[in-house]
C-alpha cells in the first residue's frame, strides 16, 4: 500500500517543477539575457549603479532586525511568564493585528506620522514642536518594525514557552541567579527560535516596497522599489530586475547560511 | 510564584507594545466614521464613506475577485496539499527530504522574487500557448504558494497517525478507499483544517504576489488599496479597512469557539 500512496506524491513534484524551479530557472535565464538575445554580463556590470540601494536595503532591514529583537524577545519572555490561562489571549493579541490587511496597517501609520498628522498634533498640543517623522528612514523602519514584529515573537515564544522547567530548576539549584540562569540556559536554548525570526523578518523587510512607498515618500528607493520599477513601472526591464532579484536572494542565502551556521555551533557549545 | 513587584515593569512593557500595536488600527476604525475626508481632523460621525464604498464599481469588483480566488486557492490548496502529503509521507526517507527542501522554497522566498518569477513563468508559457496575464494565472499563484502551508499542517497528523488503525479497518472488511476515508481522513482532519485555514488568510492578505501575476485587467482588494493609497487618500480605505477587519474577527472568535467546543468534546469524551 505504502508502494501505492507513494504514487500520490508524482502529480506534485511535477507541481513544483512547474511552479517552483521553473520560475527560478527563468529567473536565472532573464538575469544573463537582454531584451535584443544573447548571453551578456551586462545587467550585473550595471549593478555597480544600484550599489546604494543595495546598501540601503540591507542596512534598514538590518536595522529593523535589531529593533524587532529588542522588543520581540523581552515581550515573548514576558508572555511565557504569564499564567496559561491568560497566554492564549495575550498571544492572541499579539497575533491580531496580522489578520488586518498588510496595506492598511502600513497605511494606518500615514495618518499618525504626518507633519499634520495625529502624534505631531499632540506634540503641539503640549506645547512642543512638530517633528518630520513621515518620508525619512525612520518611518520606514517602524513600518517594518510594525509588520514584522510578530514574526519574531513567536517563534522565540513557542520556543520558550517548551523549554523543559526541570533545566531552569537544575540550574538554580546548581546555586545560579536568575541572570545566570537567563543568560547560561535560556538565552542559549532559545536561540533557534531568534534565528528564525531573523529570517522571517530581514527576508521580506529587506525585499519591501510597500514600506518604502508609504511612509518613505518613494524617497528611498529600496530593493524592492526597483525590482518593481523594472516589472512593473516605467523603468520597464525585466532583465535587469532579475538580476537585481537574483542577485538580493543570493546575497541573502549567504548571510543566513553563515548565521545559522553560527547559531548551531553555539548549540553545539551549550551541549558540551 | 514570583513576588509580584517584579512583575510590574513587564505589565508596563506588555502595554506599552499593545499600544504600539493597536494604535494605528484603532485611530484608522474610528476616522473611518469621519464626516469630512481628513484622516486627521475628526468632524463629526458619518457613514458617507462607507455608502460610498458600497457604491464603488472598483472596490464590489475587487472584494469579488479577492473573495473567490482565497476561497478557489485553498479549496484547491487542500486537497491538492493534503493528497500530495500523504504521498510524500509514504515517499523513501531518502526522497522525502529534498521534495520537502523544494516545498520551503517558496515559504522562504521574498514574496517580490515568488512573484517577479511566476510573472515570467505566466508571460513565457501565455506567449507560447497563446494566454495573458489575469484571474486564471492569479488562482494558479495563489494556489501554488498556499499548497506548501497545507503540506506542513498535514504532515504532523500523519507522522501521528496509527498505521495498524488502516490494517484494522482492512481486516474487518473496508475496501482500501474506505478505510481511506473513514479512518486516515478523520483521523489527520485538524491539520487538513487548519492548512485550509491558513491558505484561505494567506489568500486574502496577500498583495505582492497577486501585484505581479494578475495583470492589468483583474485587481484584488489589496490591489485596489495599493493605488488608493498613491492617489487619491479618502476615508474609503478606512472603511474598507474596518470592515475586513472585523470580518476576520467574527471569523476567529467563530474559529475559537469551535474548537473550544472540540476541546470539551474531546474531554468528555474518555468520561
Amino acid at each position: 500500500m505504502k508502494n501505492r500512496l507513494r504514487l500520490l506524491a508524482y502529480p506534485y513534484i511535477l507541481w513544483m517543477a512547474l511552479f517552483v524551479v521553473a520560475p527560478i530557472v527563468i529567473v536565472v535565464i532573464y538575469a544573463f539575457g537582454s531584451a535584443g538575445g544573447g548571453f551578456t554580463f551586462d545587467n550585473f556590470s550595471r549593478m555597480g549603479t544600484y550599489l546604494p540601494v543595495f546598501i540601503r536595503s540591507f542596512k534598514l532591514a538590518f536595522e529593523a532586525t535589531v529593533f524587532c529583537i529588542l522588543l520581540g524577545y523581552p515581550l515573548a519572555y514576558i508572555l511565557s511568564k504569564e499564567s496559561s490561562r491568560s497566554q492564549g489571549i495575550l498571544v492572541l493579541l499579539v497575533l491580531l493585528p496580522m489578520w488586518m490587511n498588510f496595506l492598511l496597517r502600513t497605511y494606518a501609520w500615514m495618518s499618525l506620522l504626518e507633519n499634520t498628522g495625529l502624534i505631531n498634533k499632540l506634540l503641539t498640543l503640549i506645547g512642543l514642536s512638530p517633528v518630520k517623522m513621515i518620508n525619512t528612514p525612520g518611518a520606514i523602519i517602524l513600518g517594518m518594525v510594525y509588520n514584522y514584529l510578530p514574526f519574531m515573537v513567536l517563534p522565540i515564544y513557542s520556543v520558550i514557552s517548551k523549554l523543559d522547567y526541570s533545566l531552569i530548576e537544575a540550574a538554580q539549584d546548581l546555586g545560579a541567579s536568575s541572570a545566570g540562569v537567563f543568560r547560561r540556559v535560556i538565552f542559549p536554548l532559545s536561540l533557534p527560535g531568534v534565528l528564525s525570526g531573523i529570517t522571517m523578518v530581514f527576508v521580506p523587510s529587506v525585499s519591501t516596497f510597500v514600506i518604502s512607498q508609504l511612509l518613505g515618500g518613494g524617497k528611498y528607493m529600496l530593493l524592492g522599489d526597483l525590482i518593481e520599477l523594472e516589472f512593473l513601472g516605467s523603468a520597464y526591464n525585466p532583465y535587469l530586475g532579475s538580476a537585481v532579484a537574483l542577485v538580493m536572494m543570493i546575497v541573502v542565502i549567504i548571510m543566513l547560511l553563515i548565521m545559522n551556521r553560527f547559531g548551531e555551533g553555539e548549540e553545539q557549545a551549550v551541549m558540551i | 510564584m514570583r513576588d509580584k513587584k517584579s512583575r510590574v515593569p513587564g505589565r508596563i512593557f506588555l502595554a506599552l507594545i499593545y499600544i504600539f500595536l493597536y494604535a494605528p488600527i484603532i485611530v484608522l476604525l474610528i476616522f473611518s466614521f469621519n464626516s469630512t475626508n481628513s484622516r486627521t481632523v475628526w468632524s463629526g460621525f458619518s457613514l458617507r464613506w462607507y455608502e460610498k464604498l458600497f457604491n464603488d464599481d472598483m472596490v464590489i469588483n475587487a472584494l469579488y475577485t479577492t473573495i473567490s480566488v482565497s476561497i478557489l486557492a485553498a479549496i484547491i490548496a487542500t486537497v491538492f496539499g493534503t493528497f500530495a502529503a500523504i504521498g510524500i509521507f509514504n515517499l523513501r526517507r531518502r526522497w522525502q527530504s529534498p521534495v520537502l527542501t523544494l516545498n520551503n522554497i517558496p515559504l522562504m522566498n521574498a514574496d517580490i522574487v515568488t512573484g517577479v518569477s511566476l510573472c515570467l513563468l505566466f508571460v513565457a508559457s501565455g506567449t507560447i500557448l497563446g494566454f495573458g496575464l489575469g484571474f486564471i494565472t492569479l488562482l494558479l499563484a495563489h494556489i501554488s504558494f498556499n499548497v506548501p502551508y497545507v503540506i506542513l499542517s498535514v504532515m504532523p497528523k500523519l507522522k501521528q497517525l496509527d498505521n495498524n488503525l488502516v490494517d484494522a479497518a482492512q481486516d474487518l472488511g473496508c475496501t482500501w478507499l474506505q478505510a481511506f476515508f473513514k479512518v486516515v481522513v478523520p483521523e489527520i482532519k485538524p491539520g487538513i483544517v487548519n492548512g485550509a485555514l491558513i491558505a484561505f488568510t494567506m489568500s486574502i492578505d496577500d498583495f505582492i504576489i497577486s501585484y505581479f501575476t494578475a495583470g492589468s485587467g483583474t485587481q484584488t482588494l489589496s490591489m485596489v488599496i495599493f493605488s488608493m493609497t498613491r492617489k487619491r487618500v479618502t476615508p474609503e480605505i478606512n472603511a474598507v479597512s474596518s470592515l475586513m477587519f472585523v470580518f476576520v474577527l467574527i471569523l476567529l472568535i467563530i474559529i475559537n469557539i469551535r474548537s473550544s467546543v472540540q476541546d470539551k468534546k474531546l474531554r468528555a469524551k474518555p468520561a
